[in-house]
């Protein structure tokens, strides 16, 4: 019983630890104060109205939802393919190849970050809405890569297989199998992608111009010009929006394999 | 019956490893041919050559007096069963029938219609709306084999079909199938290693071993007529006595075994005299009695276990030096260990085989 106990503390401590900050900052939002301090003097949605009003921030919401869209497209199409061509156990190196796909994942960010502006700024790409998306691409595809795999390799090679024998060109077994099945996974990386882009500041530092701050530029550089709560308001539209997906792809999830 | 399918002289390598080499085989139109051997024999591969999955190193495959080696799987028209059945999970059974037809750009009512027979063929009419996996696994199969079945292709393929289901069901798709070939009469090419399978169905065994075919003929040919060592260990259960060839008679030779006693036998190949030989006495041809009768072959044994096997009685009988096992219906007489018997059986019994 009491080492039941000691479990049950440890595991609330370690949740309170992963969770603290959000509980910090996410009362903050609704203050009506000027600073982003305790204690709260009275409740308030004044930020908010800050958020969607004060233009630099509607830029930056409006600036996150492109690049972020643009950003899961791309990472998704070019994820989906690069998992569907390591899944060829002939080819050359495959295995090395399948790590330099996740490189992006363990690489400092800001190492990248330097090198991508080198590069963009030889294509004439930097202070560009492409350049930005591009960059994104780069540390969005490993996890969609990662996610894709990992549905392909619950595929039963002979279903595909099966569909061919049946008439279907390799085109239609892709279109009508291959995808379908992998589908969850695809999702999943996608989610992925357009988190992963929605978050990401370090490579937006350095590639990004004055016309391309996202939403998290935005928090990073009024925290430092201004600390002001409509942050915190921001945070919190965050925190929701993920949820929000979290949640909807759990949802599409379960009604995928109801229909199995 | 005419030539449908040739194999002309298929070498396949993996790499190093040789799993076919320089193979013929023909397969008449509406035949049921069984591909019959161990594991690693090369059957599954030469299957996975013909619906295309895989390309032979040389050789050509001729479907129809056509060379097939440069078809595509999706152009060949063969409908092909798996072992792990490779329905699409997401789709209904009945989808998962139609599927061929919409490949075949069918008009909508006519893809009903024959989804409609196709299901019924194998009773299963009543599932078409389910989900493969809401399925057993015997449905599932007979629902694989009416998608492979429903856009009458000109050769259906089946890869061990059979071998993920138990020993009833099995039995019973065996004459599914059997029945469900002669209604049709459609080409089939069928891949096992489960020989009492290939007996039951197959117009013709073709019998693998290490990428080559030992033995190709009917049920018949290949149990009562082996024609190497490893057919007739390979399918049932045989003694395997060694021997030397005295004398051949027309389809016929004398053989004096090494304990000194003379078997006459039946020939398949050709054999000389003075060659050294197996002889092949399947179990089930061998009576047992005190007294020598009227047999051509007649060996003084002693029995030395009795097995009780439900069906039949399993006696081992040793003579000289050469153990021996006798199969005995249950009507027979039980013989207790230590009992001296004659194990007595005719020429057309037993088979001289080249080693």
């Amino acid at each position: 019983m009491p080492m039941k106990l000691a479990k049950f503390a440890f595991a609330s401590l370690t949740i309170l630890f992963l969770v603290a900050p959000l509980i910090a900052i996410l009362p903050l939002a609704f203050t009506s104060s000027v600073i982003l301090t305790y204690p709260i003097p009275s409740w308030s949605l004044r930020w908010f109205e800050e958020l969607f009003t004060a233009d630099a921030w509607r830029r930056a919401i409006f600036n996150s939802l492109i690049i972020g869209t643009g950003t899961t497209l791309l990472a998704t199409v070019l994820g989906t393919a690069a998992s569907l061509g390591l899944r060829n156990r002939l080819l050359f190196f495959c295995g090395s190849i399948r790590t330099l796909f996740l490189l992006p994942m363990v690489v400092p960010a800001v190492v990248l970050g330097v090198g991508m502006q080198v590069l963009l700024a030889g294509f004439g790409l930097t202070n560009s809405y492409a350049g930005v998306i591009i960059a994104h691409t780069v540390v969005a595809v490993p996890f969609v890569v990662v996610s894709v795999i990992g549905a392909l390799a619950g595929i039963d090679e002979r279903v595909e297989l099966a569909a061919q024998s049946l008439g279907a060109s390799p085109a239609t077994v892709f279109r009508r199998v291959t995808l379908p099945l992998a589908m969850p996974g695809v999702l999943s990386g996608a989610v992925l992608a357009f988190a992963t882009s929605l978050d990401e500041v370090v490579l937006t530092l350095f590639v990004a111009g004055p016309n391309q701050r996202t939403l998290a530029r935005q928090m990073f550089s009024s925290i430092r010009e201004n600390i002001s709560p409509a942050i915190a308001a921001a945070a919190f539209l965050f925190i929701v929006a993920t949820i929000l997906i979290g949640l909807a792809v759990v949802l599409f999830r379960s009604m995928l394999a109801k229909r199995r | 019956m005419a030539e449908f399918i040739r194999f002309d002289r298929i070498t396949k390598f993996y790499g190093p490893l040789c799993v076919v080499e320089n193979l013929a085989l023909g397969i008449g139109k509406g035949e049921f041919v069984s591909l019959l051997g161990p594991s690693g024999s090369g059957k599954t591969t030469l299957l996975m050559m013909l619906a295309g999955f895989e390309q032979p190193t040389s050789g050509n495959i001729l479907l129809d007096g056509t060379a097939i080696n440069d078809v595509p799987t999706h152009k060949r028209d063969m409908g092909v069963v798996f072992q792990s059945y490779a329905l699409f999970p997401h789709m209904s059974v009945g989808e998962n029938v139609a599927f061929p037809l919409q490949m075949r750009r069918l008009g909508k009512a006519e893809i009903a219609e024959r989804v409609a027979r196709a299901l019924d063929m194998v009773q299963l009419s009543a599932f078409v709306d389910r989900r493969p996996s809401q399925l057993s696994g015997g449905q599932q199969q007979r629902v694989a084999l009416s998608r492979a079945l429903v856009f009458e292709p000109r050769v259906v393929l089946m890869d061990e079909p059979l071998g993920a289901l138990d020993k009833q069901l099995r039995e019973q798709m065996q004459l599914d199938i059997r029945d469900l070939h002669r209604r049709l009469g459609v080409t089939i090419v069928f891949v096992t290693h489960d020989q009492s399978e290939a007996l039951t169905m197959s117009d013709r065994v073709a019998v693998f071993n290490k990428g080559k075919i030992e033995q190709i003929g009917t049920p018949r040919q290949v149990y009562d007529e082996p024609a190497t060592r490893f057919v007739a260990e390979f399918i049932g259960e045989t003694n395997l006595v060694e021997g030397v060839v005295e004398a051949v008679q027309g389809q016929e030779a004398t053989v004096r075994l090494r304990s000194g006693a003379h078997i006459v036998s039946a020939v398949s190949g050709s054999v000389a005299s003075g060659q050294p030989v197996f002889l092949s006495i399947r179990p089930e041809r061998v009576d047992l009695s005190e007294t020598r009768g009227e047999a051509r072959n007649c060996l003084e044994t002693e029995v030395t276990d009795s097995v009780y096997q439900g069906d039949h009685l399993r006696v081992q009988l040793q003579n000289a030096a050469q153990p021996l096992i006798a199969k005995l219906g249950r009507r027979s007489r039980e013989f207790p260990p230590g009992t001296k018997v004659y194990a007595a059986f005719s020429a057309g019994d037993c088979r001289v085989i080249a080693p």
